[in-house]
């Protein structure tokens, strides 16, 4: 790749986190739908150590995948709209790296947030010291596969009339396996049992997606202006 | 020197064209006519490469856009509809970050100057999104201050919105252009002069 290359990278990925600081009512909205969704279990399964201790894990991973395909909406659909999307394509550079930095811009803004989050939210669970480092971890990895994913969703229904619900329809049944190996992680760390396993599975995931997807949500993209 | 041969354009079971032929040389611009719905922004975009034409083929220096894949758009800028502007952010930003984006490297100062020269100085730091429609364009507009090294500009309907004295300042931009070798397609609703040479399509 050569330098006009990065550069336009570099400035695809920056005017996105600028959009993203200056608009944080949108950021906010993502971690505070998080926060809520997370806080809702334990008032409403009751104060049972035992049952939230068991349902945490997959709590946790359920309202993050939730809170990151809330945050898809975002993603293209203001670039489709004001022009920014066209000039992306007509960037002249490779549009798969281009989707990229917006993605990683997207993950940064979104999905980071999540990761820090976590393990404050995963207390209200009675989840201990190596479980919840483990469940940032794990939500780590597992957060970016969820935003390239996503994006290939949002970026096929761009200019479609309710595209929210039909983009949670395309994406939810890729998210499974990101949700079984995120949320056994956690749950294995809370029984002292391996983990390794599924961190594994879940970088192979995520170097997965990182390869492929930026080329689907290209095309996607490409489709969509036509 | 830019060619269409016999191109057709089909929306739905719409057609909006067919068979067109052009031919625009160094130097001189061309002018798409048409009613609205006539197909002067799908022929914009097939033009750009953004779409591509049902039939026939468009020629960019003697070779057909469907060889080029990446060399050609950074050959050309595209001025659409939409202005391409994050309101979130300062015109400044939006320009610097803008034409970065496109391979164009340009920095506070330039950015500021060029704004500054179309009497957008007081806009300059302020979010995109409070400026009326007509600054924003402006704003759009300047970005082929440091575009005359690209051989064409595609602009849909660029004097859309502007005051008198900025359609002046963009014809004679574009005028300048033209002479230093650009080649320049355009749709436009208003008549405008432009001082060079201007021939101009109908589409019904």
């Amino acid at each position: 790749m050569n330098g006009g290359a990065w550069q336009a990278i570099r400035a695809v990925a920056w005017r996105d986190i600028l959009v993203a600081m200056r608009g944080r009512a949108d950021v906010l909205t993502t971690v505070i739908f998080f926060a809520i969704v997370v806080s809702l279990f334990p008032l409403g399964v009751g104060a049972d150590p035992g049952i939230l201790q068991t349902i945490g894990p997959g709590v946790v991973w359920v309202a993050a995948l939730l809170a990151s395909m809330l945050a898809l909406g975002r993603l293209f659909a203001g670039d489709f709209e004001d022009g920014t999307l066209e000039q992306l394509v007509l960037a002249g550079e490779p549009l798969a790296m281009l989707v990229l930095a917006k993605v990683t811009a997207h993950w940064l803004a979104t999905g980071l947030p999540l990761v820090i989050l976590s393990p404050l939210l995963g207390v209200q669970f009675g989840l201990t010291g190596d479980a919840l480092w483990v469940m940032m971890w794990s939500l780590a990895i597992g957060t970016p596969v969820l935003s390239l994913l996503g994006a290939i969703g949002a970026a096929l229904t761009l200019g479609v009339r309710g595209a929210g619900a039909l983009t949670a329809l395309l994406v939810l049944p890729l998210y499974v396996p990101v949700l079984i190996f995120g949320a056994g992680a956690v749950s294995a760390a809370a029984q002292n049992m391996q983990i390794s396993a599924h961190l594994s599975l879940l970088g192979a995931m995520m170097f997965t997606a990182v390869a492929l997807a930026p080329w689907a949500i290209a095309s996607a993209v490409r489709i969509a202006l036509e | 020197m830019l060619e269409a041969n016999a191109i057709s354009c089909v929306r739905g079971s719409r057609r909006l064209f067919r068979r067109l032929s052009f031919r625009v040389d160094v130097g001189t611009a061309l002018r798409i006519r048409g009613e609205n719905g006539a197909g002067k922004t799908s022929l914009l975009r097939i033009v750009a490469g953004l779409s591509t034409a049902d039939e026939g083929r468009i020629a960019w220096q003697g070779r057909a856009l469907t060889e080029y894949g990446d060399d050609y758009p950074k050959q050309l800028v595209y001025l659409g509809h939409s202005n391409a502007l994050k309101g979130h952010l300062s015109a400044e930003e939006n320009i610097r970050l803008g034409l970065a984006v496109q391979g164009i490297e340009v920095g506070n100062d330039q950015a500021r100057d060029a704004l500054n020269a179309e009497g957008l100085a007081i806009a300059a730091g302020i979010p995109v999104q409070w400026l009326s429609a007509g600054q924003r364009r402006r704003v759009a507009l300047t970005r082929l201050v440091f575009s005359s090294a690209r051989a064409l500009w595609i602009l849909d309907e660029p004097f859309n919105s502007l005051d008198s004295a900025a359609i002046e300042r963009l014809a004679a931009r574009i005028a300048q252009y033209l002479v230093s070798g650009g080649i320049v397609v355009y749709t436009t609703h208003q008549d405008v002069a432009l001082d060079a040479s201007v021939h101009t399509l109908e589409l019904e």
